[in-house]
């Protein structure tokens, strides 16, 4: 299967396997498929040995942050208190658009994993959050659910296994930042989606002040087939090069490129092999001119850097960016640099929550200038107040919103500084302000 | 991040901050502890009766071994944690902050009430930078009536969010919010409701800049003209810890002063409004006799002594003293009234309870007198009807309790010790002696827990008019109740000999935030 | 045009208020009430009802939320203001979302929303047509990149919308 496209043969689809296969989508289908079976296991398992069996997968959270699944569930204890999984699926990472895929092929995928994510770490409750634009994956997988309390798969005897599993589908309301686990617990609790500081981390003091994991929903549907197939079998999918990058990962590509789309590749595939063979190269007649490769928060790479490049957390480190969220932007040799970076640069100073000093003031000044520049109207020093202020908005917040506003302006800077500076009018010093009264209207 | 130390002191955690050795309880913020090495954290969002919000981002301080700074207000303190305020690294962080929290500022200190209390200009001052590189149009958003005495100019918010956090959770009355994101963010209220509740004006002294402003002080003056004076807050028998501000010897403004054990940080409306009253023209400003023709201005000698010649002469004697009174005039008065075996009652006005209810323990109390628990322990009663039983031959000392006293029965003599001349106290005064309102003496005021707290004077008092202790205390001496001294500090040592429930306390031990008196069985408020 | 002419029917905001959460509908909010340990985690699908009830979130609707989730009226407008899909003022019968987010953008997205603004007679972003049939506006990232320009009519989601299919799209529209 595949979606949009069939299935690249050098593609591993393990839980894209059944996208665009609309039969998948019902209980009866997905159990057709052997689904349910693992979470069926799984109820029987102490939690201790599915933490372990994860954790000896080397799963890591295909959010962005890459930290180890099976380490984030092990620090959910038998302690009695109520514990809650969220489930992250608030995806909103320009340029991210796999979980979307997995929610509307294979709701019940996402359903199964979340109840053995929840048996996992001592929960009975779990929420799946869903970003509000996403109305038809929210349809699909709300639909899901009910499928599944109708057949005893979820409810207070899940399976028959005498274990109370709940899965509720919350839906979002518009905000990017609500992607940010404390940000999202904030939302899910009615609040404005503010993230919170650290400590107190989710684990002690989470969702409605309970102990609390967010796990990505590609993790958990992930770790359903580590738990299927076991740990050897989950490590054998990827490059053994890298033991620290494992298994699967789906990578959404999009903006000029000749195949956008979803593709599931084994940690450690070649960035080159995949950009011009899978994804089919840029557009005809054009060529790539940068390429971000773990959503638009992540440094901005040149082509060349990409065909050395590796895929997975350590390779794109390596390449001089991130693997993020997997969601790859193409910018082909048609594109604007400047206007690129600016409207990326909107986007941050639209969705910054408003809290910390830095994100809030430096994402819309940054955007401020990066569009005066691109009209036309900038100046040389321009450039270094940029980079001033995105040094300013770098590691100094409570979450990495600002950090992500600063990244791509800081790596466009460095690496298509020239079109920088072709935009900036020769010996420009003063600049034109636009007129107060229209600033004011 | 750093494996666990032992303690060098037992049950205390130790460090150093800007090169101090800094030991305070485990759970200590970095800004609190730095306070007791008397080093400045500069902050805005952080305030220590607030939850920590961590959002001004001001606070960030270098400590060694942690990866990027951090803010001080939600870091506790660790064994051993070597902390730098100023290092290169901090200071460049806080003016990066500045720069930002500068960009949509007006800039407009010149028109701005906070100029000279703003933590943004004194910090921008000290630490930010010198020019501007914001070349872009600023936000503008237009001002908002908050309701109460509460102005909100949104263009010099910085959005520290104290206000909507001492209304989510001090006040309990979540009637501001944070509305919008990003930089069109604003603090917002609900059409229709206001900060209404009994202590909101607390958010324009919370505001750390001058977005929030009170509607009663706008325009009224500036910081720099201001003299302060410790004081207590005369208008509930709650006892908070207020500033009394005056210009040209005017009292412009009430704020509350921090006591812990009474008020936190806090002040109520009603009292922080209560203050016109101080400022009267129409005072009793000089001791008046009577005379064929009426009152007349006399001599202080003459006056005493005419006081004391009708208090000697009158058959039965009865004290009406305000429980807004010092202790130290009260107990002289108590002395008078015990010397002729007199009646000493009180009155007490009453109104509505106002608690705030993230608070333990403070409330603008139904009894609308700072010394209620004083003037019990003095030996004054509380009645309804002062004057009843008053006849021929009787004699009425009203102490400054002008309020209380109703028509005044035939043959009645009266001697007035006060601060105004009413109608009735005009037409049946013998002599009437002018003293000074509390905020033109010093003294000390027992609150309704027990506790007994200084406040001094705030401005002089008008004409001849002298502080209330001394006029009681001379009277006192004059008919022979015990020989006093002129000072207040003297009267409450010799009342700290007598009194039990004072023992031990002197001006220097009470300080400026009070000590507990042992209140005998019986005396509440 | 005033706003009032530009609600959609039935939506007079100078009318009595009349509450949303009664029979049918206060029955869903109480099952909903079960499922979170606090009834302010019910705030968000409860605006979410009103706004699918009346088009989009009055201050009458955001104060008759916080009465039944025992919050303030404050409150809830400071979490309605947050979220960028709670109409607050009411909007064309086809609210219509254009992402032109990066990955949109660099695929054409802005010649997109120029193409609405035009077909549909708004003229001006967040401006609803003078038959109140429509609103556009620009929104962040829809999370559908891979298939640019993704637009949102109302709760449908069209993938691939480009400037040539724009008529057509909006053809099919009542």
């Amino acid at each position: 299967m595949g979606y949009p496209h069939p299935s690249h043969p050098r593609e591993t689809p393990v839980i894209s396997k059944y996208f665009g296969d609309p039969e998948a989508r019902t209980l009866a289908g997905w159990q057709k498929r052997g689904g349910y079976e693992t979470l069926k296991m799984a109820l029987s398992m102490d939690p201790v040995d599915v933490q372990n069996i994860v954790k000896e997968s080397g799963l890591r959270g295909r959010g962005g942050a890459g930290f180890p699944t099976g380490v984030k569930w092990s620090f959910m204890k038998p302690d009695g208190k109520t514990h809650y999984l969220t489930i992250n699926a608030d995806e909103s990472e320009p340029g991210t658009f796999k979980d979307r895929e997995i929610m509307r092929w294979t709701p019940h995928q996402l359903v199964e994993g979340t109840a053995i994510g929840a048996h996992a770490i001592y929960a009975e409750t779990a929420y799946i959050y869903i970003r509000g634009e996403y109305t038809e994956p929210i349809a699909r997988v709300q639909e899901a659910v009910k499928e599944a309390y109708a057949a005893g798969i979820l409810g207070a005897n899940a399976m028959g296994s005498g274990k109370r599993v709940d899965v509720h589908v919350h839906k979002g309301a518009g905000a990017y930042i609500c992607g940010e686990e404390t940000a999202l617990m904030n939302s899910l609790e009615g609040r404005r989606g503010n993230p919170r500081i650290k400590p107190p981390f989710p684990a002690v003091a989470g969702l409605f002040a309970q102990p609390t994991t967010i796990n990505n929903v590609e993790t958990v549907c992930a770790a359903t087939h580590v738990l299927k197939n076991g740990a050897d079998w989950y490590k054998s999918l990827s490059s053994p090069t890298n033991p620290k990058s494992t298994g699967t990962k789906l990578f959404s590509v999009c903006g000029n490129v000749a195949r956008p789309g979803n593709y599931e590749v084994g940690m450690g595939f070649s960035m080159k092999e995949f950009l011009w063979d899978l994804c089919g190269g840029p557009p005809v007649g054009r060529t790539f001119k940068a390429i971000i490769p773990g959503g638009s928060s992540v440094p901005i790479l040149t082509p060349e850097e990409c065909e050395v490049a590796v895929m997975d957390y350590e390779g794109i480190q390596a390449a001089g960016s991130l693997l993020g969220s997997g969601g790859v932007i193409c910018f082909d040799d048609t594109q604007c640099m400047v206007r690129q970076i600016a409207r990326l640069a909107r986007f941050y100073a639209h969705e910054s929550c408003a809290q910390c000093t830095q994100c809030r003031e430096g994402t819309a000044w940054t955007t401020k200038i990066l569009e005066r520049i691109r009209d036309g109207q900038g100046t040389m020093k321009d450039l270094d107040t940029l980079l001033e202020i995105a040094d300013n908005m770098t590691g100094k917040t409570i979450c990495v919103l600002s950090d992500s506003c600063a990244t791509p302006v800081v790596s466009g800077l460095k690496k298509f500084r020239h079109e920088f500076e072709a935009k900036i009018p020769k010996n420009r010093s003063q600049v034109m302000i636009p007129s107060l009264t229209a600033a004011v209207a | 991040m750093t494996a666990p130390v032992a303690p060098a002191n037992p049950g205390m955690v130790t460090l150093t901050i800007e090169g101090r050795e800094v030991i305070v309880p485990p759970g200590t913020n970095l800004i609190e502890a730095a306070k007791t090495a008397g080093v400045l954290i500069p902050h805005y969002c952080y305030h220590p009766s607030l939850p920590v919000a961590g959002v001004c981002r001001m606070c960030l301080v270098e400590v060694e071994k942690f990866p990027k700074l951090t803010p001080a207000c939600a870091t506790s303190v660790g064994e051993g944690q070597v902390v730098h305020v100023h290092s290169e690294k901090a200071r460049d962080a806080r003016k990066g902050v500045l720069e930002f929290l500068l960009i949509n500022h007006p800039l407009d200190c010149p028109i701005c009430d906070q100029a000279g209390e703003c933590e943004l200009q004194d910090y921008t001052f000290a630490e930010g930078r010198k020019d501007s590189r914001y070349m872009e149009p600023k936000r503008f958003n237009p001002m908002e009536d908050f309701g109460g005495d509460v102005l909100y100019v949104p263009n010099r918010c910085i959005l520290c969010t104290r206000c909507v956090r001492f209304m989510d959770v001090v006040a309990r009355d979540p009637v501001l919010n944070v509305s919008e994101r990003g930089d069109r963010a604003y603090i917002g209220k609900f059409e229709g409701s206001d900060l209404t509740h009994a202590w909101a004006a607390n958010v324009v002294d919370l505001c750390p800049v001058g977005a929030l402003l009170s509607k009663d002080f706008l325009n009224k003056a500036r910081a720099w003209e201001l003299d302060r004076a410790a004081s207590v807050c005369p208008s509930c028998s709650q006892g908070c810890n207020v500033m009394l501000e005056t210009r040209d010897n005017v009292v412009v403004r009430i704020r509350p002063r921090p006591n812990a054990a009474v008020n936190q940080h806090f002040a109520c409306d009603v009292g922080r409004m209560n203050y016109r009253w101080i400022n009267r023209r129409d005072r009793l400003e000089y001791p008046q006799l009577r005379t064929a023709q009426g009152l007349a201005t006399a001599s202080w000698s003459d006056a005493i002594n005419a006081a004391a010649s009708a208090i000697s002469a009158a058959a039965r004697v009865t004290v009406l003293a305000s429980p807004a009174l010092s202790n130290e005039t009260l107990f002289l008065l108590g002395r008078i009234a015990a010397h002729v075996n007199a009646t000493a009652v009180m009155t007490v006005e009453r109104g509505a309870e106002a608690p705030l209810p993230g608070v333990k323990d403070l409330s603008l109390r139904a009894e609308r007198a700072p010394n209620h628990t004083g003037a019990e322990l003095f030996g004054f009663t509380e009645v309804i009807s002062p004057l009843a039983g008053l006849g021929a031959n009787d004699l009425l000392i009203v102490a400054d309790a002008a309020g209380a006293v109703g028509a005044i029965p035939d043959g009645v003599r009266v001697v007035v010790i006060g601060t105004v001349l009413d109608e009735t106290l005009r037409a049946t005064a013998v002599v009437a002696l002018p003293i000074a309102n509390f905020a033109e003496e010093d003294g000390t005021f027992t609150n309704l827990r027990g506790r007994v707290q200084r406040f001094q004077q705030a401005k002089a008092p008008p004409a001849q008019v002298r502080p209330s202790y001394r006029v009681v205390g001379e009277l006192a001496t004059t008919i022979g109740a015990g020989s006093y001294p002129a000072l207040a500090s003297d009267i409450f040592a010799s009342m700290a000999s007598s009194v039990p429930a004072f023992a031990g306390m002197t001006y220097r031990s009470l300080g400026l935030q009070g000590t507990m008196a042992a209140l005998p069985a019986g005396v509440t408020a | 045009m005033s706003l009032h002419a530009m609600a959609p029917e039935g939506h007079d905001d100078h009318a009595p208020y009349a509450p949303v959460f009664v029979g049918a509908r206060r029955t869903e909010l109480d099952e909903l009430l079960t499922r979170y340990p606090t009834k302010m985690a019910a705030l968000l699908p409860a605006l979410w009802m009103l706004q699918e009830d009346r088009g989009w979130v009055s201050e009458d609707g955001m104060a008759e939320v916080a009465q039944v989730l025992d919050l303030t009226p404050a409150y809830v407008k400071g979490v309605v203001t947050f979220y960028t899909m709670y109409h607050q003022h009411p909007v064309g019968r086809h609210f219509v979302q254009v992402c032109t987010t990066t990955p949109c953008n660099v695929c054409g997205a802005e010649d997109v929303v120029n193409t609405f603004l035009k077909e549909t007679k708004c003229g001006e972003l967040g401006v609803t047509s003078a038959d109140g049939r429509f609103t556009v506006v620009e929104v962040e990232c829809l999370g559908a990149c891979g298939f640019a320009t993704p637009v949102m009519v109302n709760e449908a989601l069209v993938e691939c919308v480009s400037v040539d299919s724009v008529k057509d799209l909006l053809a099919g529209l009542d």
